[in-house]
């Protein structure tokens, strides 16, 4: 590959997550030619959805830390007299405080593997829900305490403030191959539910035939169903993201479904919140004077700009305190400030209020109920959809390709080129580099804060419903003032990111600790873990058959004068933010790309085809396909809401 | 520019655009043009087919090429066999869905679909359902559609519970939806069909109180929105006793002058009576009288009262009384009075109620019913103090459950929603009017009076005047009137009227009033003398008070007044 790689590009992108593809496919739009590497072996960086298995090596992967330090060729060599190198990091430092537990019961067998796995490397799944030693890798088990006192959570780990915890639940690590989670799409898991399935005969002879309980195994076997988002976001229905895929005709490559609905967690339950006109009128729970309270509050809302003397007075309090002198109840409050707003007591002023409940509203039957939409296959699919388009206007892809240093031009103080792993130089002009390639040297001044992260696979969802296709969104506040909410995303099976049975529970919150210290209480109120003894009696919540929790570093708003001497032609792209839009990956690239190239309009829509004049020596329009992610070919889900036609709820 | 790709300039795509259309344009003339030809020499073949489709691909409101089409199936119908005529009716389904997704809403489209599916021996009409869903969920306000639904439904036969399910399924999403509401309507009724003695269009108080929640959820999340408040109304009025639309007719009152020789009859509704046809028949003391019936403004249109002269032989003062007896034969009803000796007049008049006098379209078995309506929106009405469907509904409530009671709310109620809807201040003006007279007719009923004050009430117009027949003295001063309407003339009775300080520019209905004595006119907007014209046909008038009109500053009316007026003694201008 290296051999064939061209050696002189208008733009080196380095990363493959949302900015950085974004201002790929923008670039290469108008007509740079673009070389995009990332070092991993899949797209999307900290913005990458994984399938099971590829979770599991991800894990792994940095559970390990094993800096596999490839002997590559030395660069020092190459660098000239007037230059001096910028050297890239080999190592991820993004991810820490990884920890796994398995709740869901193991069967004895080993050898399951992930079906249609790439290849069939040894692979063991670990026990450690089973009192059963059957692993020698077992650590103390999870669910040693567990199946004593249900109540009782994993006190016995591994304290998480150690940043490399022993070998956890898992040293079952399934298929090294996982680089491309987009073939998970394309394989049809023939999924025998029951049929093929080695089931310990112990499960056969339990006396009453319940709700079936999902194996580890059924997890691992179907694997490929998961599409597991390492960041959790939505899209704003009328989002600046949105807005970008329609405009540059990215969409035709993604496909969405709609949020279903809007939850609150309130005195210890969960309820739905009605948002939209429909929903107020639907709503039971709501008197009739609610409803009215609520529509008034949220018309006035919608143009509050207008009505400068009905907030002006209140500038100065939290929004909160603005709720309480409106005519609402305390339950209207509680929906409004929380699921609405989604801010927290303290948290916001009137006006930063008033401004998020117009965003929400704002975004509100665009294509449904909810303001929201949800990528089918997973949020890791948008950075791939972006890299697509830059592909067919010419763009050049390697992944699994570092780069060992920028070649910097000691006079003009200008970036000349990069070497890569193979000692390749590669001349360019512009060049956008991902916050964590850079070594510890060139962001030694930075400040970085940290997104705490889990990501849970339960068996039913927290609010039952009519339908069990429920994708639901449900922020649950701190309990003491000052520490962040929690934002709960909670996914079915049809949004093609978990398997049929399960729900893929995503929690977000901004770094206070660690990811488990942070998230844990918020789990442990709305699930309970799945163990052997207690399924009688443990009806109310859901059940929790896995979890993973890590934090993530957010880059995001970090000044580009805090990285130590970076050249002027170097871009620096943030890694994924707290936040549940994609504003801000959509606000970087646009305006990295204005400096790149700021006289060109930032991706445009594609020309019709018949528009488009061929002669002779030109290039083809819309080039090799090769170089094309290889796409998605699932059987469309029905629902699925196709942007670009809102069906706008006219009133 | 490396990888640019070369694409044409916007000139290049408006020229290469125009041409296209220019040449679709050519191509819908000629086919338009060879179908009429066709048609004229009488060619229906499927070749028309084949034109039309063409053209209505394209336009499907060009309801001329429908008729075509029809000519032409009907005319294939006798020629062709049964398999090629299922192929045909297969092709046309097909093709008229096609010129629905071009547009969703034209007339011509599903009116041809409707006849299609009339004439198929074995309509598919699951399909046809399934199709109208489909409509449905791209706009649930097609009314066309909605239309369309109604027929296959009914041709389907499709059970009225299932109906009303989809309507909830459609409310559930948008509640904004007349139609859904109005199908409702039809359906709850065929849904809870009355027994055959009782009143049809009433509803059981459960599926009653139901409906209302749901629409009050409706006018509480959206008060502002129009269908789920006419829907309430129409909810509203359907514990009615007896229905407005199929009101019975009724002899109201039956009066008879000696003085006057007159017989006058006041019908609960207006009818036509036609000497000829002998509709109205007279029978005074058991002996039928052959007589000519007129209107008081002698007009002879339908209207509520109609009189007629008697023969003196019949009001002779021999007998110690006489029976008046009279038989509306198209209504099969009849009402009698006595004119008793030494008595100037005898009159039979039905017990005033409320609800007899003024159907209100308001009404409830139970007025706990209403009473809860009003509470609730009173409660809506203090969160939104200035909506006007709230306000009118609270208006109309009061009214149905207690006129007089709450007569001073009521007046309130008007005022602030005059305030807030200025651009229905006459209609305003006007219900509040009626409202105040019926009111008053009702207190002096009560009172058993026949006199009628209804001075300073801010009154724009006069209505029920019908119900007046036996007033002898009106006081109409101090209102807005602008005209003293034809219908007064229906008070027989009237002596003394006054109507001062009004803004009166006609006098239409001050005429033919047989004990009209005094007429007081002061401070009105009365032009000219000639506008005192009908005010000459009263024989016992003495008192005319002119005062303050704008005639009074002409000279010489006092003159033309005399001329015109010669028998009244007093004029005053």
């Amino acid at each position: 590959m290296a051999d064939n790689l061209p050696s002189d590009f208008d733009v080196i992108v380095i990363g493959t997550g949302l900015p950085e593809s974004i201002i790929a496919a923008a670039c290469s739009r108008s007509g740079q030619r673009v070389l995009h590497v990332d070092s991993r072996s899949y797209y999307g960086g900290n913005w990458a959805s994984f399938s099971f298995s590829g979770l599991l090596s991800w894990i792994k992967e940095y559970q390990e830390k094993s800096d596999i330090m490839n002997e590559s060729p030395a660069w020092q060599e190459q660098i000239l007299e007037n230059e001096e190198a910028v050297v890239l990091s080999k190592v991820d430092r993004t991810i820490q405080h990884v920890e796994v537990f398995c709740y869901a019961s193991q069967d004895l067998h080993e050898g399951v593997e992930e079906a249609g796995a790439l290849q069939k490397n040894h692979a063991s799944v670990a026990s450690a829900g089973s009192t059963t030693a059957a692993d020698l890798a077992c650590p103390p088990p999870a669910g040693e305490s567990l199946s004593t006192a249900s109540s009782e959570w994993p006190e016995d780990q591994t304290p998480s403030a150690d940043p490399e915890p022993a070998l956890e639940a898992h040293d079952a690590v399934v298929a090294g191959e996982s680089a491309n989670h987009c073939d998970d799409n394309a394989c049809v898991l023939s999924a025998p539910e029951e049929t093929g399935d080695p089931v310990p005969a112990a499960e056969d002879i339990t006396e009453q035939p319940k709700k079936n309980r999902i194996m580890y195994s059924q997890i691992v076997k179907e694997g490929r169903r998961f599409n597991i988002d390492l960041v959790s976001k939505l899209l704003y229905s009328r989002g600046l993201l949105i807005d970008l895929l329609i405009k540059s005709n990215v969409s035709r490559y993604a496909e969405f479904k709609n949020i279903t609905r809007i939850l609150a967690f309130r005195e210890g339950r969960v309820e739905q919140v009605p948002c939209s006109r429909a929903d107020v009128f639907n709503s039971k729970q709501l008197t009739m004077v609610e409803k009215r309270m609520l529509m008034k509050f949220l018309t006035f809302c919608m143009e509050y700009e207008d009505h400068p003397d009905e907030y002006k007075a209140y500038e100065e309090m939290t929004f909160s305190e603005y709720l309480k002198t409106q005519k609402l109840t305390p339950n209207l409050q509680y929906f409004v400030l929380h699921s609405i707003a989604m801010t927290s007591e303290t948290a916001s002023s009137t006006i930063d209020g008033l401004t998020a409940t117009r965003n929400f509203l704002h975004c509100l039957g665009r294509y449904g109920n909810t303001p929201f939409l949800f990528p089918l296959y997973g949020q890791g699919e948008l950075p791939q959809c972006f890299c697509r388009m830059c592909a067919v206007f010419g763009g050049i892809y390697c992944l699994r390709h570092s780069v060992q240093c920028l070649v910097v031009d000691k006079e003009s103080r200008k970036c000349k080129a990069i070497i890569d792993q193979f000692g390749q130089r590669i001349i360019s002009k512009h060049f956008l580099v991902e916050d964590s390639y850079f070594s510890e040297n060139t962001c030694s001044r930075v400040q970085y804060r940290q997104i705490s992260r889990a990501v849970l696979i339960t068996d039913r969802s927290v609010l039952q419903a009519d339908s069990d296709q429920q994708i639901s969104i449900l922020t649950v506040p701190p309990e003491e003032a000052g520490t962040p909410a929690v934002r709960v995303i909670e996914l079915c099976s049809s949004t093609m990111t978990c398997m049929k049975g399960t729900y893929l529970v995503h929690l977000t919150c901004p770094s206070s600790k660690t990811a488990r210290e942070d998230l844990e209480p918020v789990v442990q109120k709305l699930f309970t873990p799945d163990t052997e003894t207690d399924i009688e009696n443990e009806v109310e919540k859901p059940r929790l058959l896995w979890a993973l929790y890590f934090n993530m570093r957010d880059s995001s708003d970090v000044s580009r004068d805090s990285y130590n001497d970076l050249p002027s032609n170097v871009y620096v792209c943030s890694g994924p933010d707290c936040g549940l839009g994609n504003d801000n990956a959509v606000k970087q690239a646009q305006a990295l790309f204005q400096q790149i190239c700021p006289t060109e309009d930032f991706c445009p829509p594609p020309p019709n085809p018949e528009d488009i004049i061929l002669d002779g020596d030109s290039l083809q329009p819309g080039p090799s396909e090769s170089a094309v992610i290889p796409e998605a070919s699932p059987e469309t889900p029905k629902e699925t809401a196709e942007l670009g036609k809102p069906e706008e709820l006219s009133e | 520019m490396h990888g640019r790709l070369k694409v044409k300039t916007s000139e290049e795509q408006a020229e290469a655009k125009r041409l296209e259309r220019e040449q679709k344009l050519k191509l819908y003339k000629s086919a338009t043009q060879t179908v009429f030809q066709k048609r004229q020499a009488g060619e229906l073949d499927e070749s028309v087919l084949e034109l039309t489709s063409q053209i209505l691909g394209a336009n499907p409101d060009f309801a001329t090429l429908w008729n075509c089409r029809r000519e032409v199936l009907q005319r294939l119908e006798s020629q062709k066999s049964p398999e090629e005529l299922a192929a045909l009716v297969k092709a046309e389904l097909g093709f008229l869905e096609s010129c629905l997704r071009v547009n969703p809403k034209s007339y011509g489209t599903w009116h041809h679909r409707c006849w299609l599916l009339s004439r198929l021996p074995e309509p598919n009409w699951a399909r046809e359902l399934e199709l109208c869903a489909r409509f449905l969920e791209v706009d649930e306000r097609n009314f066309h559609c909605w239309d369309y639904r109604r027929f296959v439904a009914a041709q389907a036969a499709v059970p009225p519970a299932e109906e009303l399910a989809f309507t909830d399924s459609l409310i559930v999403r948008n509640f904004s939806n007349y139609s859904s509401w109005h199908y409702r309507s039809c359906l709850l009724p065929q849904l809870h069909p009355q027994p055959d003695s009782g009143p049809q269009g009433r509803l059981p108080e459960d599926v009653l109180l139901k409906e209302l929640e749901l629409v009050q959820n409706a006018f509480f999340t959206d008060p502002n929105d129009q269908s789920a408040w006419f829907y309430h109304r129409w909810l509203l009025g359907r514990g009615c006793v007896s229905p407005p639309a199929d009101p019975q007719d009724a002899l109201h009152c039956l009066h008879v002058s000696r003085d006057d020789a007159c017989l006058t009859v006041s019908f609960s509704r207006p009818v036509l009576v036609d000497s000829r046809t002998v509709t109205l028949l007279l029978i005074i003391d058991e002996s039928p009288l052959p007589v000519e019936w007129r209107t008081p403004d002698g007009r002879n249109r339908p209207g509520h009262v109609w009189l007629c002269d008697l023969p003196a032989a019949s009001l002779n003062d021999q007998l110690p009384q006489h029976t008046f007896r009279v038989i509306w034969t198209a209504g099969d009803i009849q009402k009698e009075c006595v004119l008793l000796k030494g008595h100037q007049e005898g009159w039979c008049r039905d017990s005033a109620t409320d609800e007899q006098l003024f159907r209100c379209e308001l009404t409830m078995e139970k007025s706990t019913v209403l009473q809860s309506e009003l509470t609730s929106c009173k409660e809506l009405q203090e969160l939104e103090p200035e909506n006007k469907w709230c306000l009118l509904t609270i208006i109309l409530l009061m009214r149905a459950l207690d006129p007089l009671l709450y007569e001073k709310e009521t007046l309130q109620y008007f005022q602030t929603l005059k305030a807030v809807d200025p651009m229905r201040a006459a209609y305003l003006d006007d219900l509040r009017s009626k409202f105040l007279l019926e009111n008053s007719v009702l207190k002096m009923e009560y009172a058993e009076v026949r006199v009628l004050y209804l001075s300073n009430k801010d009154l724009t117009v006069l209505c029920h005047l019908e119900q007046l027949l036996l007033v002898t003295h009106l006081d109409l001063s101090h209102n807005r009137l602008r005209a003293l309407p034809p219908a007064l003339a229906a008070l027989r009775c009237l002596e003394v009227l006054q109507a001062s300080d009004n803004a009166i520019e006609s006098l239409d209905g001050v005429t033919n009033l047989p004990r009209l004595q005094e007429l007081l006119l002061c401070n009105n907007r009365l032009q000219q003398p000639a506008a005192l014209q009908p005010v000459a046909s009263c024989p016992k008038l003495v008192l005319l008070n002119l005062r303050g009109n704008p005639l009074c500053q002409t000279v010489g009316t006092l003159e033309h007044l005399a001329e015109l007026l010669p028998s009244v003694s007093s004029i005053l201008t």
